[in-house]
């Protein structure tokens, strides 16, 4: 048998999953702690006893690859000229690049911004600003602003091609690495480019700035930030691979204890008649919510759900609520105790993925012309993708996640938000999907086969419990 | 810069579908050498301004053909003056108001508005492409 080692290098856990290649199945799972502070090798050597404890002796890997969100994830700063073009497509490549925005820039850089930047210490810049042959005076001060700054990290430049050569001479004292505009023209979008270029530094750079690759002999190689693993996961299980169809579009949800993560992969085109606005989004988009978190940010999810809605979904009184959301909010480790705080915690994670999906979802809006009412629609139409994951503990945790992954469905309340109506409900009950993203890159049939055969369906499951009962 | 190619900004601001003449006159630039940013239908005044800016455009032309013209035009020059194209070569042109109002009432309602040139209906694109060499030089 031939099997490969995924290992995500996590801020709390180091977690692996051990995959047979052949047989297509999970040989088991195994957990350490997070131990990037001091040495990175201790927690693999904890997780690799854990996983040898639970499945016996491991096969001979022929893969050991590895993501990593550890040490603060890949925190970035990206920088572009108009807030709703350059700024907005430098904010999706580097959230499509996995990593986590520390601080987003547009316009001119002032003084206290560079300040900003430099107290910030992101592990990446990424400068966009300009159409290829559109302005260049801008990305050209910002070049200057950051070349005089007290800022050592790489910074990736993505802006107006034109004004490269002068960007390259500016910031010749730092490390740059030049990519493709992310929008070469007004209102093209073209990311892909600088994920790429993100990807390469992450994996040349940070991974040895975090100290990851300390432990570079139990493993071969660090691709990728976790986040971005989880969305090539996501695409390999829509796209599929010729021979073996995917999913069709779909949506993956992620409610963890400090952000929430949505990621689609759909076209998301307007239905036919209605206009498109505004910047065209990623078809691959990822976005994260860093208000709607079960732990971290619970607070923050009252705030945008309301406390006493949240308590009303969970049957308790919101005086009882108030007290579970201090108690959690003072602690993040903690887990629910008692029925009432897992009931909490469901309508946390409730409230998590219906805001953080309406967010992530387009809209439409009527508009009334001399000529009758016209639809326009804002970001992508996810009405008719075919599936909805749930990946994280909050959902696959919880006693009825049905429940939780409902509330990324479209809403007869928000008429106007673009959310999907009748897909597929899955659980990626194993943490697969970002095992599935690292193996894509040397086994991508195993990885879709292994992915497909692991999503547990919840209209199946619920089809199952009716015959047990009948 | 010699031989750079100029970029105009296009499209029908407001509420307003009527897309034919605009497509029309985006080809005649485009004919004519210039690279247009065709903004299409239903423009918001700072799409407008917002795709000038990134674009480093010449010029931003509107189209207006619904009447509404005056009210969505309002205020465009200040908009362009607040995000630093205060130099920007700006026309409108169309069915500009409703009403009967003579044109030389209309044109100057758009001239202080701080638009350089107004265009009335009918204008042929070969003038709109005259005026162009003319003001940009």
């Amino acid at each position: 048998m031939s099997g490969a080692l995924l290992i995500d290098f996590g801020s709390t856990y180091t977690k692996l999953r051990a995959v047979d290649l052949e047989g297509r199945r999970l040989l088991g799972s195994g957990q350490g702690p997070s131990t990037v502070d001091s040495d990175v090798g201790i927690g693999m050597q904890a997780a690799l006893a854990d996983l040898e404890r639970r499945c016996g002796a491991l096969p001979r890997f022929r893969y050991r690859l590895a993501s990593s969100s550890a040490a603060g994830g890949l925190r970035m700063v990206t920088i572009g000229l108009v807030r709703e073009l350059t700024a907005e497509a430098a904010r999706q490549a580097a959230l499509g690049a996995g990593a986590k925005l520390v601080g987003t820039f547009a316009y001119r850089l002032t003084a206290g911004d560079v300040a900003g930047i430099t107290a910030l210490a992101p592990d990446i810049v990424l400068l966009a600003g300009g159409t290829d042959g559109g302005n260049a005076e801008v990305v050209l001060h910002n070049a200057g602003a950051l070349a005089a700054a007290a800022i050592d990290c790489p910074i990736v430049y993505a802006g107006n091609r034109a004004a490269g050569d002068d960007a390259r001479r500016l910031l010749a004292a730092k490390t740059l690495v030049c990519a493709a505009n992310v929008m070469p023209e007004f209102n093209v979008l073209d990311i892909e480019p600088a994920r790429a270029a993100i990807r390469q530094v992450f994996i040349d750079r940070i991974v040895h700035a975090k100290g990851i690759d300390r432990a570079a002999a139990q493993f071969d190689r660090v691709l990728m930030p976790t986040p971005a693993a989880v969305l090539e996961g996501a695409r390999l299980i829509a796209d599929g691979l010729p021979g073996t169809p995917g999913l069709g579009a779909l949506l993956v949800v992620d409610p963890g204890g400090a952000t929430t993560d949505v990621h689609s992969i759909a076209a998301g085109e307007p239905a036919p008649g209605v206009i498109p606005q505004g910047l065209p989004e990623p078809r691959v988009k990822r976005t994260v919510e860093g208000d709607l978190g079960m732990r971290h940010s619970a607070a923050a999810i009252a705030q945008a759900a309301g406390l006493d809605a949240i308590a009303a979904d969970a049957g308790l009184a919101p005086a009882r609520a108030a007290k579970m959301l201090a108690e959690i909010s003072a602690d993040f480790g903690r887990l629910p105790q008692s029925a009432d705080e897992a009931a909490f915690d469901q309508a946390l994670a409730r409230a998590a993925v219906g805001i953080a999906v309406r967010r992530h979802c387009g809209t439409i809006q009527t508009v009334y012309t001399a000529t009758g009412p016209v639809t326009v629609q804002h970001g992508k139409d996810l009405s008719r993708i075919d599936a909805v994951i749930g990946t994280g503990g909050a959902v696959v945790a919880s006693r009825d996640p049905r429940a939780v992954l409902e509330m990324a469905l479209a809403d007869a309340a928000q008429p106007m938000v673009l959310k999907p109506r009748s897909p597929r409900l899955l659980i990626d009950r194993e943490y697969l999907l970002y095992a599935c993203g690292l193996l894509h890159s040397v086994e991508p049939r195993a990885a879709l086969e292994l992915a497909l055969a692991h999503l547990a369906d919840l209209d199946q499951e619920i089809a199952h419990e009716r015959t047990d009962r009948a | 810069m010699a031989g750079r190619q100029r970029t105009i900004v296009t499209g029908v601001i407001g509420s307003d579908t009527h897309i034919v003449g605009n497509r029309i006159l985006t080809m005649a630039l485009e004919k004519a050498g210039y690279k247009v940013v065709s903004l299409g239908a239903l423009t918001p005044a700072t799409d407008f301004v917002k795709a000038a800016v990134e674009t480093r455009a010449a010029a931003i032309l509107v189209s207006s053909l619904y009447g509404q013209g005056e009210l969505d035009c309002r205020g465009f020059r200040d908009l362009c003056v607040e995000t630093g194209l205060q130099d920007i070569l700006l026309y409108v042109g169309g069915n500009l108001v409703v009403g009967k109002r003579s044109w030389e009432e209309t044109e100057k309602t758009y001239l202080d508005m701080g638009f350089d040139r107004a265009a009335p209906p009918g204008t042929r694109a070969e003038t709109v492409l005259e005026w162009l060499a003319r003001d940009l030089g």
